[in-house]
């Protein structure tokens, strides 16, 4: 029996994580493909016999529906304006970190990271609370300085601006800690003999510091896109994608069609739209980054 | 990492980048240092503001979370929110799940590691497509999942269990890929003198491979309990029954129900909150650090 577990420890070491992953990753995947071209709802959990093969309708449908049409030019929206600010603002302020001298500088470290290990339910209800028009911090703040109230989660326009202010106060962390990570990572002799070149501090920003930051760069805006893409808790919790479906994502559109209209078929095929526009979007980014290295 | 205070000869950043430092140039660094530590200051204030505002809104009464103006400063101090949410709500229930669910992602963490050295070690049949695919499951996204993952556990009878809202979570393809990285660094001659002194391959495990990855079993450890402490969506889709709520799911029920009570939800918001911020300041370096390990450079 020893001898046994021993001459299959590889398989036993990995086997759990494998069937686990096997079981509540890949395996949902296909039957989410195979459910999109069903109309699996409640009848459907009920008694399988009521399930009915449907082809592309949803497919056809979904791309008829103006609430999800209304979430994907949303999604667009966030990606368009989250991603580049977030990762300008991860990167200055890891670049202002990493230019000081000195413990305060580590604390700044933390501060930064923290919203991003807090509760996403916590920091919604808080900020919800800040948002309040009547009783918020925001609005109390704009007034003693003599400005006029923003109307933060009930203008259409406006509400998805505050959601994404919520999303960059929460992403800027990670992204600065990875940032900060890379910007440690360079040898400080690249500095040193600019330096004696003759080369200014900005000079050597961006020709030694930017560049070199290539790799950590692209890491963090494949997984800030994908992140985007997905936006999902900040709505679900803040708006539930109002008002009037102006704040809905992709994600959420996904929700709430499966689990609060349980119109399972039509959320899967949903989410392999979803997973077909991250594939893409990704692979689109390998590409670029393949044709755009010069070193 | 680079140690910062590196025994250079002169003080401050000038030492890195001229071989000369005259006087005013040093002057000029240190005006520049004091600016940049004035706008992170600010910046970092903006960024702490809501929780300032949430734990100072968490101990005024609700007459005065309601009155205009507001203060910044609460006039008078009450913990009354704290205790409601103990005795008027069932914080102690979700409170209770959520350290179970804690407790389950931390088995989950000892099944990653295992499999992370399984990995790193071993050269089997299969091994390198295996590992293949279990990176390919990081593209696959959440919402993808969610609808038939759940349908499974229904056929299972797992909906409203416990099991179900842990089960899913357990493994993930980042945490093995981090292990996997790691444990490779460990000499292999080490692992082949305790095979030949006769030690099980579980042993050599536990006794061996297990210590000497303790730099990274501090990252996933602690990055695995703000995960578990904050889970939110799953034990939202899988609990019906509010004995199974955990913290978060609690929090968002109380946010729908007591929807203008904004002290007992700054109260709440606060305990769930500090636990994390307190867990995070003692162990931030190895979190910080644990970032280097994972070779994102």
């Amino acid at each position: 029996m020893r001898r046994l577990l021993n001459h299959q420890a590889p398989y036993l070491f990995i086997a759990p994580t494998i069937i686990l992953l096997f079981l509540f990753s890949i395996t949902p995947l296909f039957v989410a493909v195979v459910m999109s071209f069903t109309n699996m709802d409640l009848a459907g959990i009920a008694n399988y016999a009521n399930i009915e093969w449907i082809g592309i309708t949803n497919y056809l449908e979904i791309f008829k529906d103006e609430v999800f049409l209304k979430a994907l030019t949303n999604t667009v929206f966030y990606v368009i304006l989250g991603v580049p600010l977030v990762i300008t603002l991860s990167l200055s302020i890891a670049i202002a970190i990493n230019f000081g001298r000195g413990k305060v500088f580590e604390w700044f470290r933390v501060v930064f990271y923290m919203p991003s290990i807090t509760n996403v339910v916590a920091v919604a209800v808080v900020w919800g609370f800040l948002f309040n028009p009547q009783y918020g911090l925001f609005n109390f703040i704009l007034n003693a300085i003599h400005l006029p109230d923003v109307p933060w989660l009930q203008d259409p326009l406006v509400a998805k601006l505050s959601l994404i202010l919520l999303a960059l106060w929460r992403a800027v962390g990670i992204n600065m800690i990875i940032f900060l990570a890379a910007l440690q990572g360079i040898p400080r002799t690249y500095y040193e003999a600019a330096a004696l070149d003759g080369a200014s501090t900005f000079q050597q920003m961006f020709k030694i510091t930017i560049p070199l930051l290539r790799y950590a760069i692209f890491f963090v805006t494949v997984t800030t896109l994908i992140g985007w893409i997905q936006f999902f808790e900040e709505p679900f919790i803040m708006t539930e994608g109002g008002p009037l479906n102006s704040t809905t994502s992709l994600a959420l559109f996904i929700y709430q069609n499966g689990f609060q209209l349980s119109n399972f078929g039509y959320a899967a095929a949903g989410s392999v739209v979803l997973f077909v526009l991250i594939i893409t979007v990704t692979l689109i980014q390998f590409r670029v980054q393949k044709n755009d290295n010069p070193y | 990492m680079i140690p910062k205070e590196k025994p250079v000869i002169v003080t401050g950043k000038e030492a890195r980048f001229s071989p000369i430092a005259r006087p005013e140039k040093r002057r000029r660094k240190s005006t520049f240092q004091w600016g940049l530590a004035t706008v992170l200051t600010l910046l970092g204030l903006c960024f702490l503001l809501p929780f300032f505002w949430m734990v100072l809104s968490s101990v005024k009464t609700d007459a005065e979370i309601l009155a205009l103006p507001l203060t910044i400063w609460p006039k008078e101090l009450t913990f009354e929110h704290y205790v409601n949410l103990f005795v008027n709500l069932n914080f102690l229930t979700y409170l209770k799940n959520t350290l179970l669910i804690v407790l389950a992602s931390f088995f989950g963490l000892l099944l990653t590691a295992m499999a992370g050295y399984g990995f790193a070690k071993f050269r089997f049949k299969g091994s390198k497509l295996l590992f293949i695919g279990v990176l390919a499951t990081m593209m696959i996204p959440g919402q993808v999942t969610m609808i038939p993952v759940y349908l499974m556990l229904n056929q299972m009878g797992l909906t409203n269990t416990m099991t179900g809202i842990v089960l899913p979570g357990l493994v993930g393809a980042f945490g093995v890929f981090l292990f996997r990285q790691f444990m490779t660094t460990i000499p292999d001659e080490l692992l082949e003198a305790s095979r030949l002194d006769g030690a099980s391959e579980w042993r050599i495990f536990f006794s061996i491979v297990l210590p000497m990855s303790k730099p990274i079993l501090a990252v996933q450890g602690i990055l695995t309990f703000i995960g578990a402490w904050n889970s939110f969506l799953w034990p939202l889709i899988i609990a019906n029954d509010e004995s199974l709520y955990t913290l978060s799911v609690g929090l968002a029920l109380l946010q729908g129900q007591h929807g203008g009570n904004y002290g007992l939800q700054m109260a709440g918001a606060t305990f769930m909150v500090i636990p994390i911020i307190i867990i995070f300041m003692i162990f931030q370096k190895y979190i910080i650090e644990g970032y280097n390990i994972s070779g994102m450079k």
